[in-house]
Parts: C-alpha cells; structure tokens; sequence
C-alpha cells in the first residue's frame, strides 16, 4: 500500500535533516516496520532508489528491520512474539489480546556524509 | 606537527613557509541523527489538529469504511432519518469521482462536503482539513466521514477521526477480517451490514465471522443489521449515542 508515496514522504523526511546538518549527501537510513503496518519491506526496498535518484539520497543504502509483532494475552498473562499476524494467544489461543509492538512503520534514524572541513592556513 | 592545523603531512604544507596560503581537506566521521519518527508523521500530525479541532467543537467524528457497495451510505441515510431531530448531523463524502453519494445526503437537509480524490485511493488529514474549514462547526454534534470504499488504504490513514467504524455486508463472506487484518485491526466497531439477505445465503456464518475478526482483532465489538428493515438499527444507535455522550462529557 502506498510504498512509493510513502517513500516521497520519507526522502521529504532526510532531506530536510540532511540540510539542517549541512551534509553533502545521505550514507544510509534505517527503518523498522512490522508486519501489520501494512507496508511492504521489498516494494518499499525498490521504490525508494527511483524516488531519491537525483538527489542527495540517492546513493542512501536503505537498511530495514523487520520488526516481529508481540502480544501481550490478557487471559493468561503471557507475552508472545508471533511468526504471524493471528492475534491469538499462543498459549491458551484465548483472542483478548494486546498488541506491543507489530504496526511499526517507523524512520529510525539517518547517517550523513558531513561536508568536508575546508582548512586554511595563514602565512606564517 | 602542523601548529596551524595539526596534521602531519609535511609534503602538503611545503607552503607553509611561502607566501601563499594553502587549504586542504580533512575527512569528517559520518554522522548519525536519531529520529525515532512514523512515515505517516505529516499526517499524523495534520489528523491530531483535525481531532483538536473537532474535540473543541464538541463534535464527534466517526470515521466509516467498508468495501464498494457494502452499504455505507444507505445506513447512513437510515442514521439521518433516525438521529437527525435529537442531533445536528454532518457528513464529509469520499469518492474517486461524482457527487452521487453527497446529492443522497443532500436530500435528506444534511450539510454534506463531498471530496473528488480523483486517483487517491483514501482520504488523508489534509482533504479532511480542507473539508472542515467548509463546514459550520459550532453547529454540528455528530460528523461521518464517509471513506472510499477500499478494504485496504484507508486504515493506514488517521483523519482525525474519533472511532473507526466498518462495514462487512453477508454478500461479500465471512473470511474477509482475516483477509483484510490491518483495516480490522484498527476498528472500534464492526458492523454485519444486509443481513436481511441472510435467509437466501448458505454461506455466510455470522459466528464464522466474528472468529475471523477477533482472529486478526481480538474482542471486539461486532453487531449485525440491516439497513433496510431496521433490524438491529437501535444497538447502532445506541452506540452511536454513547460516543456523542462521551465526546460532550470530555470538554
């Protein structure tokens, strides 16, 4: 759903802190998103190269961490880490449920190429 | 040692000692900016003022969703026709193109806003903004948002609304919350819609269907009615009735 828009949103997101920072161009960004976000990790992989060519993210490598989704049952109060996107308890497969983490789509944080220091030297 | 900058490379600073000054370059270690930010943030950011908007106005917002043809607009029609004397009624219309769901609402006195998204598949807190800004807020108490009708887009996206709520009509099958869990999961009400038509289908298991909701929701609030006869209207009324109760209670 929507990879392409939301990775405008985020080379909009960089960008603006690539200025803020006066860096010449962005290394790398790293994003977590889990699997009920509702975002996929591949489309957004290949869309974000054809959004930022042109500018300084274009040589980004975008690093994505997949997050797993974990539920804390609120039957018999253990939490689970799921390898699905069933909300049922694992344990006693009751589905009043809490979801902890799993709908994540979130812009961690950016690593910048910092312009280079420009020294000069006076005459002694 | 270099004392005018501290580097030692002798070669590049056989000027030093001349008369011209001579600049050079050091390498600067990357540097990482923790942001810690949603994708969404713009919009999220634009649906809390839309909510902040709403609250202060007293208005509860309710944000109404389903497939195409579900019946979205006719159970509103059967809300106006119930509510419309107790309470002051709004209606924000989404649709790719036309203005024939907006004339229905229309017809019946209601102050409607239609937005034409064109190709957005969703409404976003912006058009939502857009639309407020048209609508006389100091005199409203109730507000549907009618989304698009799209089981997948419009979950992701906050409007500023206050309660989710999503239509499931007997024709289109009893799997589809486990089909569709990211707009379930974000629902605050679910509703069985046509279920006037239940007589005439073997293949539709109200029970089959509140398994595969809470399978992708957990518990979670499902009724069942029907636009058209009436049936199980008043517990949607009641609702209905309760989230305005809350709203006004809050200020």
């Amino acid at each position: 759903m929507h990879e392409l828009t939301l990775c405008r949103g985020l080379l909009q997101q960089v960008t603006r802190i690539a200025e803020e920072h006066q860096a010449s161009a962005i290394k790398s960004i790293h994003l977590k998103v889990g699997p009920l976000a509702g975002i996929e990790i591949e489309l957004l992989k290949r869309s974000f190269p054809l959004v930022a060519h042109g500018t300084p993210a274009q040589e980004a490598l975008l690093e994505i961490t997949a997050v797993k989704a974990t539920i804390h049952c609120d039957e018999c109060d253990v939490t689970s880490e799921l390898d699905n996107i069933q909300l049922i308890c694992p344990h006693c497969q009751s589905s009043a449920t809490t979801l902890l983490s799993g709908d994540e789509m979130t812009l961690e944080n950016v690593v910048l190429e910092q312009q280079e220091i420009k020294a000069t030297h006076h005459v002694h | 040692m270099c004392t005018d900058c501290g580097c030692t490379n002798k070669k590049e600073h056989s000027t030093h000692d001349g008369i011209n000054s001579k600049a050079h370059t050091s390498p600067q270690k990357p540097l990482v900016v923790d942001v810690h930010q949603s994708l969404l943030f713009e919009n999220d950011k634009q649906a809390a003022n839309n909510r902040e908007q709403l609250s202060q106005h007293s208005i509860t917002a309710i944000n109404l969703m389903s497939s195409p043809g579900s019946g979205k607009t006719r159970l509103l029609e059967r809300t106006i026709d119930e509510l419309s004397e107790r309470y002051r009624i709004a209606v924000i219309e989404g649709d790719l193109e036309t203005e024939n769901d907006a004339r229905r609402i229309r017809a019946k006195g209601i102050d409607t806003i239609q937005i034409t998204t064109g190709t957005a598949c969703h409404l976003d807190a912006t058009m939502i903004n857009n639309a407020l800004q048209q609508l006389d807020l100091k005199h409203i108490d109730l507000l549907f948002i009618e989304n698009v009708g799209n089981l997948v887009c419009p979950a992701s996206f906050d409007l500023g609304q206050h309660h989710n709520v999503t239509l499931l009509s007997t024709t289109e099958g009893d799997d589809k919350p486990e089909k569709y869990p990211v707009i379930f999961r974000a629902t605050d009400l679910t509703l069985i819609s046509k279920c006037d038509l239940l007589p005439f289908l073997d293949d539709f298991d109200p029970q089959r269907a509140k398994q595969s909701l809470e399978s992708v929701a957990g518990s979670t609030p499902l009724f069942q009615l029907s636009a058209k006869t009436g049936e199980g209207i008043d517990q949607w009324l009641d609702w209905l009735q309760h989230a305005i109760s809350t709203t006004k209670a809050a200020v």
